[in-house]
């Protein structure tokens, strides 16, 4: 066991994946000598040198669309997309290329490659470097999506997204870069595209991902000093989507909320919220709960961005709502 | 080191001293402005991780906007203080919405990179690389319709000089002969990548010939030279002639406020920092004998004076309402987006 930061596991995780496999190269801007922006890759371009640490020009569609020709060609590049916000331009690469190539050519070829990025707020970053695109990735057949939350999860999720045969966007949170844990990284790989459940509880279930899961969790515990018990479900990976995890404790407990930064409508917690409807129906005491994002973009202001996205007392308030309407019925 | 300059057009560069002490109040307002903006983000005083500075970049900025008019357009990238500031923006206004407060420009919503004016003709400042540059080419349009002879300018770094939607753009511009100006302010660093990391390509005027349009490249240390260069090529555009004008500077700091720039050596930066155009603006001016030193140094502290005040407005200046985080969505009168909580308590009052 080692504590370690988020970032300083996801280097590792890149360390180890470039070590044990020397067609592993990321390209992007900044990776090499600057040491990306938030710092994940810095020490890495003077351990695996120049060729396999590729710095490019601002250039982010190329860069995409030369991790999908690399991937093809029996390279597996990681491919660095500075801010999710970026990845509207790449949007051709990503979305109608990389995505569709195995299909579209009739299983001929794949491309096993890793669009590395972040998203989220908490930097008073703006509007345009903020943003929570997961929804954008989810809604595109192809693309697996994985989310880590935990220390634990950048490590070995990267590390197991560096094997997959399909490509996938892997996005980080930019509030969570300093995050500590302790990591076990000789640990067994959690099962790819499982989801973790942090805790149990008979009251209500609280589905969410990436960093709101930190929220859910302080949410749940100060509940819990109120006598409500939640179940946290960490989904970890959006594509493939654990939905088993998700329904054996709905329909356990039949009231849910789920929990994304991203905004509401058309979003990630849209897509949770009718598959539930859809097969748990008869389970539910309530209607499912979407504590997410406000349909509007994020501020520079600081209290304007904080709150535009769920936080650990609204989590809280509206999980206390849910489960008052039973008590009141 | 910079690309080469075409010793052709800076021979025929005037070199009057007519408007330089108005330039130099100018470019040192730009610099006081960014000086002080820098100690209130590190003070904590300000919003924002984002906070790009453009110091050493002052003639372009100066340099272009002093030959703008009533009605002209443009957009900047994300290190556009400096342009913003030259072109009448009110400092206070400005530094307000840096801060995230609700007295800004935008009432705190875009911040330091996402800052705008229409009433100054500013449609915006962008955090998307290149992101700003193809919406000169639709105010060309509607300019050409309105042929009054205004002039839109995308001003962007030498970083978007790597992105496609810049020759898209200055295509579309050379095709239809719109009034139509890009201007790369070649700081020599995308970021923490040295020009000769991101392009072979170093001539960069050449990539606006290559398209038909007037272009030049200029030497960023004397604004007289820089507002030659663009006077030249905005009068082809007000023509009709699209242009394309790099000026060749450094800049002075990091990428953002907090980045030391170990990519760069100090002998790199002590020799592009020698490229001040504020200190040879100055210099200039002294040594022609049209002002004092004494002058000078009246003016610099008539000018911290006038900064140091934006920072006490910023400071006092307002929070926005939470609730006017739904306001501007939509157009004013159309329903703003109903809030997560408001829905929240409809679904469960529901039955």
């Amino acid at each position: 066991m080692a504590e370690m930061t988020y970032r300083d596991a996801l280097k590792q995780a890149l360390r180890d994946g470039m070590a044990e496999d020397d067609t592993v190269m990321v390209i992007g801007e900044e990776v090499g000598r600057y040491g990306g922006a938030y710092g994940v890759t810095k020490g890495l371009y003077e351990e695996f040198g120049a060729d396999r640490m590729i710095d490019t020009p601002i250039s982010e569609p190329a860069i995409v669309g030369a991790a999908v020709g690399a991937a093809m060609s029996g390279l597996r590049p990681v491919a660095e997309l500075m801010y999710v916000d970026f990845i509207g331009m790449t949007m051709d690469q990503l979305g109608n290329q990389a995505a569709k190539i195995r299909y579209m050519f009739g299983g001929q070829v794949g491309v096993p490659m890793v669009l590395r990025t972040q998203g989220g707020t908490g930097r008073s970053a703006g509007a345009q470097h903020s943003q929570s695109l997961e929804a954008y990735v989810m809604h595109t057949p192809g693309l697996r999506l994985v989310m880590p939350a935990t220390v634990s999860d950048a490590y070995h999720l990267l590390r197991q997204s560096l094997k997959q045969p399909d490509p996938v966007v892997f996005i980080e949170h930019k509030a969570l870069y300093t995050m500590k844990e302790d990591v076990d990284l000789a640990a067994p790989a959690p099962e790819w595209g499982k989801a973790r459940v942090h805790r149990t509880g008979d009251d209500l279930v609280i589905v969410t991902y990436s960093r709101q899961l930190h929220h859910a969790l302080a949410a749940a515990e100060a509940m819990a000093g109120k006598g409500v018990e939640a179940t946290v479900i960490d989904l970890r990976s959006l594509n493939p989507l654990d939905f088993d995890t998700v329904r054996e404790h709905v329909e356990r407990v039949g009231r849910v909320m789920v929990v994304s930064e991203g905004v509401m409508t058309a979003g990630v917690g849209a897509e949770l919220s009718a598959r539930i409807h859809e097969e748990c129906f008869d389970f539910l005491a309530e209607p499912v709960i979407r504590v997410c994002g406000e349909d509007i973009p994020i501020s520079v202001s600081v209290e304007l961005e904080k709150n535009s996205v769920p936080t650990v007392a609204f989590i809280q308030s509206a999980g206390e709502k849910l489960v008052g309407l039973r008590s009141a019925a | 080191m910079t690309a080469p300059i075409d010793t052709a057009v800076a021979e025929k560069v005037p070199r009057s001293n007519t408007e330089l002490l108005a330039l130099y109040r100018q470019m040192r307002r730009v610099r006081t402005f960014e000086e002080r903006v820098g100690e209130l983000f590190v003070r904590g005083q300000s919003a924002g991780s984002m906070l790009h500075l453009s110091i050493g970049e002052e003639s372009a900025a100066v340099g272009v906007a002093s030959l703008m008019r009533d009605g002209d357009t443009f957009t900047t990238h994300h290190r556009g203080h400096g342009l913003f500031l030259a072109r009448g923006a009110d400092p206070k206004r400005m530094m307000a919405e840096i801060g995230g407060k609700e007295e800004g420009y935008c009432h705190g919503k875009g911040g330091s990179m996402h800052i705008a004016d229409m009433g100054l003709g500013h449609l915006g400042a962008n955090a998307i690389v290149g992101g700003g540059i193809p919406a000169v080419v639709g105010a060309g349009l509607a300019s050409k319709r309105e042929g009054k002879g205004a002039v839109s300018i995308a001003f962007f770094g030498d970083g978007a000089m790597q992105q496609g939607i810049l020759y898209e753009s200055m295509n579309m511009a050379a095709l239809w002969d719109l009034p139509v100006i890009f201007v790369c302010i070649n700081n020599q660093y995308g970021m923490g990548t040295r020009i000769e990391q991101a392009t072979k390509g170093r001539a960069l005027h050449e990539r606006g010939l290559a398209f038909g349009l007037n272009s030049e490249t200029v030497d960023g240390l004397d604004v007289r030279d820089v507002r030659a260069a663009a006077g030249r090529i905005l009068d082809g555009a007000r023509g009709g002639t699209p242009g394309f004008l790099a000026v060749e500077c450094y800049r002075f700091f990091g990428h953002a406020r907090m980045d030391k720039s170990p990519y760069r050596t100090p002998e790199d930066e002590e020799e592009g920092r020698a490229k001040d155009p504020v200190g040879f603006a100055r210099k200039a001016l002294v040594e022609s004998g049209e002002s004092s030193e004494a002058d000078l140094e009246a003016l610099d502290a008539e000018i911290a004076q006038e900064m140091d005040a934006t920072i006490d407005f910023t400071v006092a200046a307002r929070e926005p309402a939470l609730q006017t985080m739904f306001r501007d969505v939509y157009a004013p009168g159309e329903p703003e987006p109903e809030s997560v909580a408001a829905r929240i308590d409809r679904i469960l009052a529901g039955d």
